[in-house]
């Protein structure tokens, strides 16, 4: 595997919080990576150290082979950034700021391919302070890829974003590592990391607490049956017939079952015979945003 | 090579900023050339010190152009710029930090020296002040003034907290250096305690010296001792900037 980002055992303080407890990790070249956790977690302390904003504390991290905070010019020929707010001179045009921010690479992409694939074309000649949040948020992006960089970093890219202004901007990141471009990318969205992510890092309070696919973190969970608590009926004696472990009772039980098709059929028949009904009947797979929550929940 | 023509590109997009955002091409650029107007009206007439007022405060008019483009002018730029993360997404591409802030003060130098140009002029040309024998003193005198308030623009950047709060911050900061430096009037019956903290200032210095050129004829001995005085400022603010200079948001 080719690696373009190599983290280990990372750590790094402000004053007494540690913000980074001794990060491990690793991304392939043309992967789409996403770091995961809730505010607080450490996202942006760690993405600021492979930009080369802040130095570690202790570990080791190499992007492209070099070490981001010694790597000077040379290295941000190589990335490119879009940071959670990065302000743009007010009073020039998108088009003349991503040409003069191209004069600064020494192989930059062509002005109008950039404006083309975040789609601001149409915007080329608006200054940049008339543009919407939506565009504003594309030239940060423009910004970014116009040194054509091998590594991006997205420091929360679709915060704030309205659900269609988001799955916009998830087309325009998948089509760049589509590219070839190995994409690092921070978020608290669990359905972001889901849309775009090959691999996933969740954290929480600085350490890794889950990594893998998406779809793949942590045990899945069980799947629930929940119903009404029918009147005059032992819960016990239910969690009985549903083969099941009672995880909730009084006015609404739930179940965690192993074989939902088996205990629905024996709950139902069971209903049927003693002509009562099951109100409210659901069956339940926790979805991927209650492991994520269970996951980065603090510790009791 | 490359880098040269980095530089210039760097400079003209630092003119194009500067000549667009018509707010702060006003404060620093035409309220110096406003002032002119509006004292050389109001002095036609009087006298300081036996030399007619307009030889007194075209002078004046020249620090306070100096101290409102350099000082002023970097000090308000660059702590928005760095509050609103634009000198932070500067850092993250291979532009070297020198080149951007070089090309800022090179652009700023421009101005000044515009305001330099239309100042001697209307001296010259509407209130009588000819441009002195030794006008390459005068071009010298502007020359060191603003690499010293450039440096102190530079420096102070660090203790302005917020972009809103930045012009009063800095206003607060070189309007009463103005005054008790004497930019507009004499400051001779000054309180004691003033006229030692004037003295001790740069642009006492600096005016003292302009106004010799304006004067005298020239620069004599007296004001170029003065302008070390102007130098330990200039050195001091240099010395802090690049020790002290951030790039990213304080977030204030």
């Amino acid at each position: 595997m080719d690696i373009a980002i190599q983290i280990r055992d990372l750590r790094k303080s402000y004053g007494p919080l540690e913000a980074v407890r001794g990060v491990t990790l690793e991304v392939a070249r043309g992967e789409i990576f996403a770091l995961l956790g809730p505010n607080g977690a450490g996202k942006t302390s760690i993405v600021e150290i492979l930009e080369g904003y802040r130095g570690a504390d202790a570990g080791e991290v190499r992007v492209l082979g070099m070490d981001p905070a010694t790597g000077g010019t040379a290295y941000r020929e190589r990335i490119g950034i879009v940071l959670q707010a990065g302000g743009v001179y007010p009073y020039m045009s998108v088009r003349e700021v991503v040409a003069l921010f191209a004069g600064w690479y020494a192989k930059p992409r062509p002005v109008d391919e950039v404006l083309a694939k975040v789609d601001l074309g149409d915007a080329a000649d608006r200054r940049v302070r008339l543009l919407s949040g939506g565009q504003r948020r594309r030239l940060d992006v423009a910004l970014a890829l116009v040194g054509d960089p091998e590594v991006l970093f997205l420091d929360e890219p679709t915060t704030g974003f309205d659900p269609g202004a988001r799955r916009a901007a998830w087309e325009t990141i998948a089509g760049l590592a589509a590219g070839g471009t190995t994409i690092f990318l921070t978020t608290h969205y669990m359905e972001e990391a889901q849309a775009l992510a090959q691999r996933v890092a969740v954290l929480r309070q600085g350490e890794i607490v889950a990594t893998g696919h998406p779809s793949a973190l942590g045990e899945p969970g069980r799947t629930q049956i929940r119903f009404a608590s029918p009147t005059g009926v032992d819960a016990a004696a239910l969690a009985v017939i549903a083969e099941g472990t009672l995880l909730a009772s009084g006015d609404r039980l739930v179940f965690e079952v192993d074989d939902p098709t088996r205990s629905l059929h024996r709950l139902t028949g069971w209903a049927v015979e003693q002509q009562t009904t099951l109100e409210h009947l659901e069956v339940v797979r926790p979805s991927l945003e209650d492991v994520y929550l269970a996951l980065t929940a603090e510790e009791a | 090579m490359t880098g040269v023509r980095r530089f210039v590109r760097q400079v003209r997009a630092e003119q194009r900023v500067y000549w667009r955002n018509g707010a702060s091409a006003i404060f620093t650029f035409f309220l110096p050339i406003f002032f002119v107007v509006v004292l050389g009206l109001f002095g036609r007439n009087r006298k300081v010190d036996g030399e007619p007022y307009s030889s007194f405060f075209i002078p004046g008019m020249l620090g306070m152009a100096i101290v409102m483009t350099t000082f002023a002018g970097l000090a308000i730029t660059l702590v928005i710029r760095r509050e609103r993360g634009m000198l932070k997404r500067v850092r993250g591409t291979p532009l070297p930090p020198a080149v951007y802030l070089g090309a800022l003060v090179a652009s700023t130098a421009i101005v000044l020296a515009l305001e330099t140009i239309v100042v001697l002029a209307l001296g010259d040309l509407a209130f009588d002040v000819p441009l002195p024998d030794h006008w390459y003193e005068v071009i010298a005198l502007v020359v060191a003034g603003a690499a010293s308030f450039a440096g102190l623009g530079i420096a102070v950047t660090r203790y302005v907290p917020s972009a809103e709060g930045s012009s009063a911050v800095v206003n607060a900061i070189y309007l009463p250096i103005l005054f008790a430096s004497g930019a507009f009037f004499p400051v001779d019956d000054l309180p004691a305690v003033v006229s030692v903290l004037a003295d001790a200032l740069p642009l006492t210095h600096l005016l003292d010296a302009l106004r010799a050129v304006f004067i005298d004829g020239g620069v004599g001995r007296d004001e170029l001792l003065g302008l070390i005085v102007v130098a330990l400022w200039g050195c001091g603010g240099a010395v802090l900037a690049l020790r002290t200079f951030r790039w990213e948001p304080r977030g204030g």
